[in-house]
């Protein structure tokens, strides 16, 4: 059973000039934590908008919970929890006024929901009496998803949580959605950051408006097998430079301090090593590696130029 | 019911957590009072006045006396030629220059007519115009008393009666024209910014993620500005009594409840823009020049309305603030009850109405 279901949603900003969503269709199971991964721009948050009813798509339709997002548009409001790209709770309200009027708002009360949000508030209660613009980046995103929880949503939209957040807190709260996830609370969730999509079940990965591989991690790495290796010599400047003249090679790009080089299938790592010498370089390491998704994603994004 | 409590209190807090906004509130019309009160008065007082004096004679001296002693008036300065009238307008030094001719008081008793020169400095009309008024009538009194001795076979004795504001004190002009400028500028504007400081910053995307309705949004935003706006008018009215001396003539819960009326009409105003406009900029910039401005020209308050052409004249009448000048002056200068009064409170009753219903109307429910 899919709790989110997106058919051929098209989306277009400043009467048709802006191209946001172009023909985007997708499922999100039941109790699943989808992961919508791309850079900014690539139309994550014009897709959160339409699910949760606050745009209209162009063309195509879309449904949460079996509910239409542009005709049941209040019924959806009800059971879907939000949490914007941009940290938007009231800055001037402290912590627990800020979760007390989102329950009232959704005509709730915190203590009858407090068992979903315990585990979270616990570590931002001992400062309920600051105000939530006093927060840190972490914090924030713990009260803002403690609100978006109060009224015990049966769909989460989180829309960039942990952008702006640092490495502990971002573990911290994917650990969280887990814990969500266990409850039964179907999770979408977008991201920029390629390393978490691990976290996710599934993810679709989106740029410019089209998805372009939709499945689970390990599925999609597979998929796109690449004949991969890390480069690295002394002159990386010229290493970066010899790698992109050389047609034979299918791509190189800067990775860390390491240029990921993919090969044409039948080619082998002597090929780079004897390249490189040719061309005078000294200190030359070639290993071959496994694609990550970062790796695949760039792949597909050349692929779809 | 509880979310419409929970979200007045948000909005309170919201309010009496902004300090800045808070004293702009509170104090605008405290400052404003205090200035029209004492410092923008349009009361001319102790003006300085040049004499150029030929005669230099009993009756001359009695005069130049009585100008100096008015409390219109301070002599500066005695003239010796003509040619020094320039200098002294040029450099401001008077308002007003009064010349004698020669043999004033000779002329005026053998020949019962003498002219007394007044030259004025026009540049600022109203101000020559009012100075010149006082200083005919000192000159006019003192004919009067010439008079008495012997009577004339015709004469007209104008007796001048100015009813509701006998001593012409500026005060029962401005206080009425404070109280509406400052409830259009704080009602209207405080609360377009306040629904579009939400979108602003993003909590009007999460607010419509849930199922509170536009109306409930709508109003409880209107709340706290109500409640501020009326201690607003409490103010003002307790300054203009206590500071001002003066009285309010009719009836005081009338004028209160005209109040709350027209606090609803700008609120319902500032609501409309909100839901129209996405910017706090624009939300100010729009309460100022859309509303301040023609609140101010249009209110009767500081240019009279039968004096423009017939075209804005008309356009008046769409200016609320125009209704309630005219009803606090009812009310409190002329001390006239509700009977006087009601059609500008139909008027302003239905503007409240239209625009409310356009705000809710107008409220988007969407992101775009």
């Amino acid at each position: 059973m899919s709790t989110v279901r997106v058919e051929n949603i098209k989306k277009t900003y400043e009467k048709g000039q802006v191209l946001a969503l172009d023909d985007v269709s997708f499922e999100v199971k039941s109790g699943e934590l989808f992961g919508l991964i791309g850079p900014d721009g690539a139309g994550k948050t014009s897709l959160f908008r339409i699910l949760t009813t606050l745009l209209v798509p162009d063309a195509g339709r879309a449904e949460v919970a079996g509910l239409d997002v542009v005709k049941d548009l209040w019924k959806i409001r009800q059971i879907v929890g939000y949490m914007p790209g941009k940290f938007s709770l009231y800055q001037d309200l402290s912590i627990e006024e800020n979760l007390n009027f989102f329950a009232t708002v959704f005509n709730t009360t915190v203590a009858q929901n407090y068992h979903l949000i315990e585990e979270i508030y616990v570590q931002i209660e001992p400062f309920k009496h600051r105000l939530a613009g006093k927060l840190s980046g972490g914090m924030k995103q713990k009260l803002a998803l403690c609100c978006a929880l109060i009224h015990e949503p049966k769909v989460l939209f989180l829309d960039e949580p942990t952008t702006g957040v640092d490495p502990v807190s971002r573990k911290e709260f994917w650990d969280m959605l887990d814990r969500l996830k266990a409850r039964g609370i179907t999770i979408v969730v977008s991201t920029p950051y390629m390393d978490e999509a691990s976290r996710c079940d599934r993810i679709a990965l989106i740029q410019k408006g089209k998805i372009l591989e939709l499945d689970t991690l390990d599925q999609i790495i597979t998929r796109h097998a690449q004949n991969l290796y890390a480069v690295d010599a002394d002159n990386r400047y010229n290493l970066m430079n010899d790698l992109r003249k050389n047609t034979e090679i299918v791509s190189a790009f800067a990775f860390g301090e390491e240029q990921h080089v993919t090969l044409p299938p039948h080619f082998q790592d002597k090929y780079l090593s004897e390249f490189l010498k040719e061309k005078g370089h000294t200190g030359i390491k070639v290993r071959k590696i496994a694609p990550t998704i970062e790796d695949t994603f760039i792949k597909l994004m050349l692929e779809n130029q | 019911m509880k979310t419409f409590v929970a979200f007045i209190r948000k909005e309170f807090w919201h309010v009496l957590r902004d300090t800045r906004s808070l004293v702009i509130l509170l104090g605008l019309p405290v400052v404003m009072m205090i200035l029209f009160g004492f410092a923008l008065s349009s009361e001319v007082k102790n003006s300085n006045v040049a004499i150029l004096d030929y005669s230099n004679d009993d009756a001359s001296r009695l005069l130049i006396d009585r100008i100096d002693q008015s409390q219109y008036f301070s002599v500066k300065e005695r003239l010796k030629t003509e040619a020094e009238i320039e200098r002294v307008f040029r450099r401001g030094e008077a308002r007003l220059v009064v010349i004698f001719p020669q043999n004033f008081q000779e002329d005026l008793s053998h020949t019962n007519q003498v002219q007394v020169r007044f030259i004025g400095d026009a540049s600022d009309p109203n101000t020559s115009n009012i100075v010149i008024n006082y200083a005919s009538s000192i000159f006019r009194d003192y004919q009067n008393e010439l008079n008495e001795q012997k009577k004339l076979p015709y004469t007209i004795e104008t007796e001048t009666r100015m009813l509701y504001n006998p001593q012409l004190k500026s005060s029962y002009n401005f206080v009425p024209g404070v109280m509406t400028l400052i409830l259009m500028l704080l009602g209207a504007m405080m609360t377009s910014v306040s629904i579009v400081k939400e979108k602003e910053t993003g909590t009007m995307e999460i607010l419509l993620v849930s199922p509170m309705r536009p109306l409930l949004v709508v109003l409880s935003k209107a709340v706290p500005y109500l409640f501020l706006c009326f201690i607003d008018v409490v103010i003002i009215l307790l300054l203009a009594i206590f500071l001002l001396d003066m009285p309010i003539r009719g009836s005081l819960p009338l004028l209160l409840a005209e109040s709350l009326l027209f606090i609803l009409t700008t609120l319902s105003l500032g609501l409309l823009v909100s839901a129209v406009v996405d910017s706090q900029q624009t939300a100010m910039f729009l309460s100022l020049v859309g509303f301040l401005m023609p609140a101010l020209v249009f209110s009767g308050f500081m240019f009279p309305i039968e004096n423009m052409p017939l075209p804005l004249q008309i356009v008046s009448n769409i200016v609320p603030t125009k209704w309630y000048y005219s009803i606090v002056r009812a009310i409190m200068v002329k001390g006239l009850g509700f009977s006087y009064v009601a059609k500008q409170t139909l008027i302003l009753a239905v503007m409240t109405v239209v625009y409310l219903t356009v705000a809710i109307r107008k409220f988007k429910i969407r992101l775009a």
